[in-house]
């Protein structure tokens, strides 16, 4: 009953195409983890919430995830042994003005959230440090001393 | 899905939808929560990192169009790791029809997310009519 009452509300905009498109999109979202966002097509989100990225470099590992709409107080971080621990409470939607709301698209996710990465050894779990901004999560985890790369001098004879 | 516009956006700030593309940078497409009310539209879109001055708002012919740009994290000197999510604009676009007073949308942006009020016009609001009795 729902999806019916979208199309009567929100009828077809642009060409017939927009079929295919999707199918695109649903593919690359498949293919690429909606990582790409080629030029030419509009990727998905990865449907996984939230989406992590993680880099190194010499001195730390930075884990990234997506949070929108999460305030500090929403969001959990636990760090056990060598797992890393994000969860939290996403907030549903907010329902604003006066009588009988509908609601036509619902995509963004809501509820109760949990996402584990293991990390490799040598972080120093004493100086972890979080920090979230404009709905992007960034965790900085040190690496030991021992962890860090080392450059040897060659001695010449 | 079919009932809206998956066409690419020329980026920010060329939001028209049947646009040719030449740009190479990374489009995203926002999820997106639609309410109704009596009142007013209610549009929440998820534009994580964006901030409000990369944030294009168009509505024409009964078309809302939103684009968000997203500044680069991490381009050089980091080894990746995991890699779930690409970092790029934000887009969509949604045909709402007639009956939106487009001279007072307002947007707001808050811990990414992007918050739009479509108010509806006077004469697209629901009426009760009463029927007097005749005396």
């Amino acid at each position: 009953m729902q999806a019916q009452r979208i199309d009567a509300l929100f009828p077809t905009v642009g060409n017939a195409g927009t079929g295919l498109a999707d199918d695109m999109d649903r593919l690359l979202d498949t293919v690429m983890g909606g990582l790409t966002g080629w030029s030419g097509l509009v990727a998905n989100r990865p449907r996984v919430f939230p989406p992590i990225n993680a880099w190194e470099d010499d001195g730390a590992v930075y884990i990234e995830a997506e949070l929108p709409g999460l305030k500090t107080e929403d969001l959990e971080i636990t760090l056990i042994g060598n797992e890393l621990t994000i969860s939290g409470q996403r907030p549903s939607g907010v329902a604003g003005g006066t009588g009988e709301v509908v609601e036509h698209r619902r995509e963004r996710a809501t509820g109760r959230f949990s996402r584990v990465v293991r990390l490799g050894p040598g972080v120093d779990p004493d100086r972890v440090s979080a920090a979230l901004e404009n709905g992007v999560l960034t965790i900085t985890l040190p690496k030991t001393e021992a962890a860090k790369p080392r450059k040897i001098a060659v001695q010449a004879r | 899905m079919d009932n809206e516009m998956t066409t690419t956006s020329g980026g920010c700030g060329a939001v028209a939808p049947a646009a040719e593309v030449t740009k190479s940078a990374a489009s995203f497409r926002a999820n997106l929560d639609v309410l109704e009310t009596d009142d007013e539209f209610l549009v929440l879109a998820d534009v994580p990192g964006s901030t409000s001055d990369q944030i294009d708002i168009n509505f024409e012919d009964g078309t809302l169009s939103v684009c968000a740009g997203v500044k680069a994290r991490r381009a050089t000197g980091f080894k990746r790791l995991i890699q779930e999510y690409g970092v790029g604009e934000f887009v969509r676009s949604l045909r709402l029809g007639e009956g939106i007073d487009s001279a007072k949308i307002s947007a707001e942006l808050k811990d990414g997310v992007l918050t739009l009020r479509l108010p509806k016009a006077e004469t697209a609001k629901p009426r009760t009519i009463k029927v007097q009795m005749a005396s």
